[in-house]
């Protein structure tokens, strides 16, 4: 049974990834699974240097999902590299780096310094963070401008590059397109939706910035359907999440239109749903006599 | 740390709305630190996906046991289960409090409601045994002053309605401790100088905002343990943080994993909510 899927020119020895902002940097998570039989692991957004992130409360539970105002915290690239680099080179499994800036000129220059680094497995463009004031989502809402963005990171480096696409679109499709015609080697569908939460009895929103992202499996259907519209547009590979806890719901994503998928907010409950999620891909394979998980790609039955 | 199911042991009322659980967990009870937590995901939650955290109020051989208040959702539904389900736990999470050396300091533990669960391995652990001042706004948020008693402890107790103890904050008694120490005249024991004291302090972040000037204005050393709604509870997703002194300025660290127990001096309180 072939499990094995490409990005670009990067291998994955499965499909299954953790999506960024969801894993930490693999090493808060290496005492309660062996992350060498991940597909790979995704880490945190990451810009030039420091980012101090957003006021609390930064999370807050809603039915069947969460939202959040994290902020992109983090330690910049040099931080980065040396506080949480030596652990994930030594990982077997690809560590792909979600990267984002404020300028086009700064997405190009992390993805230069990663290029640098040696043995990244590639580089995923957060366009649509929809938690900070400037970059992120800007970036992700406007087709030119993320045609831009792509094409500085495609000259500043030649590790494989993955563009997140925003949901927050009228339709994905022009976005799709301009990251494939600009050189992405695949797309990440999707990033959280914006979202809101109220108090009722302090009447505050329930996040200190007012509006966050809204993860979790209330929001499936509608990634599926994004999956599904940007797989009739483009020839990439898709790497498909949003709300993904069981194999059945990955499998709803590969029939969709994913080549790949990745697992989010269920790592904050299940630290273990990525496992289990390959462990049931493999049964649901073997159980339909499918002998290779590409085959299941945009394989939905429409008549 | 270890992730795995744990079954109920018991389940049972304290006081009002609070509830004593105790689980079966062999090897969380065995690396269990005092200030430490579990991460509970109580499974009849269905929509409500996110994980619990609880301080580890005590830990035998192969149990632990938390202490809980009723307040939503998922405290509601767990005071439900009952002996022999099972739910999954994440621990023992976080960096704890620091047990004094034998002959070190003598631990003064400033508790409120539920932040008595999280003292109680620290009184256990400690050589030395100090006092311990529990504050809360009615009789039935004065949890486990029993337990206390029994380690040999002195308990002062403050209600903010009056109904137990002195009548006020717990602050008030702990300044009357540490300004004059003789003033415990009508407690039971005789009074004694109390050697070293060190503040441990656990409740609601006014609380420890209260204490933290109290050990600044008596150049006396304080650990607090910080409740921030968390998350994951093991350091990924960044939801915990409050803000932390560094040489350049402050940043946001992590109460999952660099706290919850922090060094009252090293929090910025004025960004601190
Ligand atoms: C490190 C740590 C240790 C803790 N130890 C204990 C303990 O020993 N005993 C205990 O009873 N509780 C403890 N708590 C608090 C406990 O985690 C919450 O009470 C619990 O998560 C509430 O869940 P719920 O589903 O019942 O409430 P929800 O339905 O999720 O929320 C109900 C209401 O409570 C508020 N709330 C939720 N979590 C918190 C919180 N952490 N602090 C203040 N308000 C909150 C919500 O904003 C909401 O208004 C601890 C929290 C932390 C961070
Ligand atoms: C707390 C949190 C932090 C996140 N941080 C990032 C981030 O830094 N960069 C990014 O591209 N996506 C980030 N995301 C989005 C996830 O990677 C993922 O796209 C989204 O959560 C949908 O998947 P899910 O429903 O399985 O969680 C974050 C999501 C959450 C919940
Ligand atoms: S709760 Fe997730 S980082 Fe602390």
């Amino acid at each position: 049974m072939n499990l094995s899927v490409s990005i670009g020119k990067l291998t994955l020895q499965n499909p299954v990834m953790v999506a960024s902002g969801t894993f930490g940097y693999g090493v808060e998570y290496s005492r309660l699974l062996d992350l060498n039989q991940l597909g790979a692991v995704v880490v945190k957004g990451i810009r030039l240097g420091p980012v101090r992130g957003n006021p609390t409360p930064r999370t807050a539970e809603v039915t069947s999902g969460m939202l959040n105002a994290i902020g992109l915290q983090g330690p910049g690239v040099d931080g980065f590299v040396e506080k949480y680099w030596p652990f994930l080179k030594s990982l077997r499994v690809p560590s792909i780096i979600n990267i984002w800036g404020t300028t086009v000129e700064e997405y190009a220059e992390v993805a230069r310094r990663f290029d640098a680094v040696g043995g990244v497995g590639a580089l995923e463009l957060n366009v649509s963070c929809p938690n900070i004031k400037e970059g992120g989502a800007q970036f992700g809402t406007d087709p030119k401008l993320l045609a831009r963005v792509v094409a500085a990171c495609r000259k500043a480096t030649t590790l494989p590059l993955i563009t997140k696409l925003s949901p927050n679109v009228t339709s994905v499709v022009p976005y799709a397109l301009a990251a494939e015609a600009e050189g992405s080697d695949a797309l990440s569908i999707t990033n959280s939706f914006p979202a809101m939460a109220i108090d009722i009895e302090t009447r505050r929103p329930k996040l200190a910035n007012v509006t966050g992202g809204l993860t979790g499996p209330c929001i499936k259907p509608i990634a599926i359907k994004l999956v599904w519209d940007a797989r009739r547009a483009v020839k990439i590979p898709i790497i498909g999440m949003g709300g993904i806890q069981s194999a059945a719901d990955a499998i709803e994503f590969f029939l969709a239109g994913a080549n790949a998928v990745a697992i989010g907010t269920a790592n904050f409950y299940e630290p273990q749903t990525a496992l289990a999620v390959i462990a049931g891909i493999q049964d649901y394979l073997q159980c339909h006599n499918i002998t290779d998980i590409r085959e299941l790609t945009g394989a939905v039955r429409l008549s | 740390m270890v992730e795995q199911p744990v079954q109920v042991i018991s389940n049972e009322r304290d006081t009002d709305a609070y509830f004593r659980l105790v689980l079966r967990a062999p090897e969380i009870a065995r690396a269990t630190q005092p200030g430490q937590f579990l991460h509970l995901r109580i499974p009849p939650l269905r929509d409500a996906l996110l994980r619990r955290p609880f301080s580890i109020f005590q830990a035998n051989g192969e149990t632990v046991s938390i202490l809980y208040k009723t307040i939503g959702k998922g405290t509601d539904m767990l005071a439900r289960m009952g002996a022999g389900e099972e739910l999954s736990a994440i621990g023992p999470l976080g960096h704890g409090f620091t047990v004094p050396a034998r002959g070190g300091e003598t631990p003064l533990l400033v508790a409120g409601g539920y932040g008595m669960a999280a003292m109680y391995l620290l009184a256990e652990r400690s050589p030395q045994k100090g006092i311990v001042f529990v504050g809360g706004r009615r009789r039935v948020d004065i949890l486990c002053e029993a337990e206390f008693r029994k380690l040999g402890w002195d308990v002062r107790v403050a209600t903010e309605d009056g109904s137990y103890g002195e009548k006020g904050l717990v602050t008030q008694p702990l300044l009357a401790e540490i300004q004059n120490p003789k003033s415990k005249a009508e407690s039971a024991r005789p009074a004694k100088q109390i050697q070293n004291p060190k503040l441990f302090a656990c409740g609601p972040t006014p609380m420890l905002k209260a204490v933290a000037k109290i050990a600044e204005e008596h150049k006396l050393a304080a650990e607090i343990s910080m409740d921030e709604h968390m998350c994951c509870g093991v350091g990924v997703c960044l939801t915990c943080v409050i803000p932390v002194k560094t040489a350049s300025g402050w940043e946001y660290q992590r109460t999952c994993t660099e706290g919850p127990v922090f060094d009252s001096r090293e929090v910025v309180w004025e960004v601190a909510k």
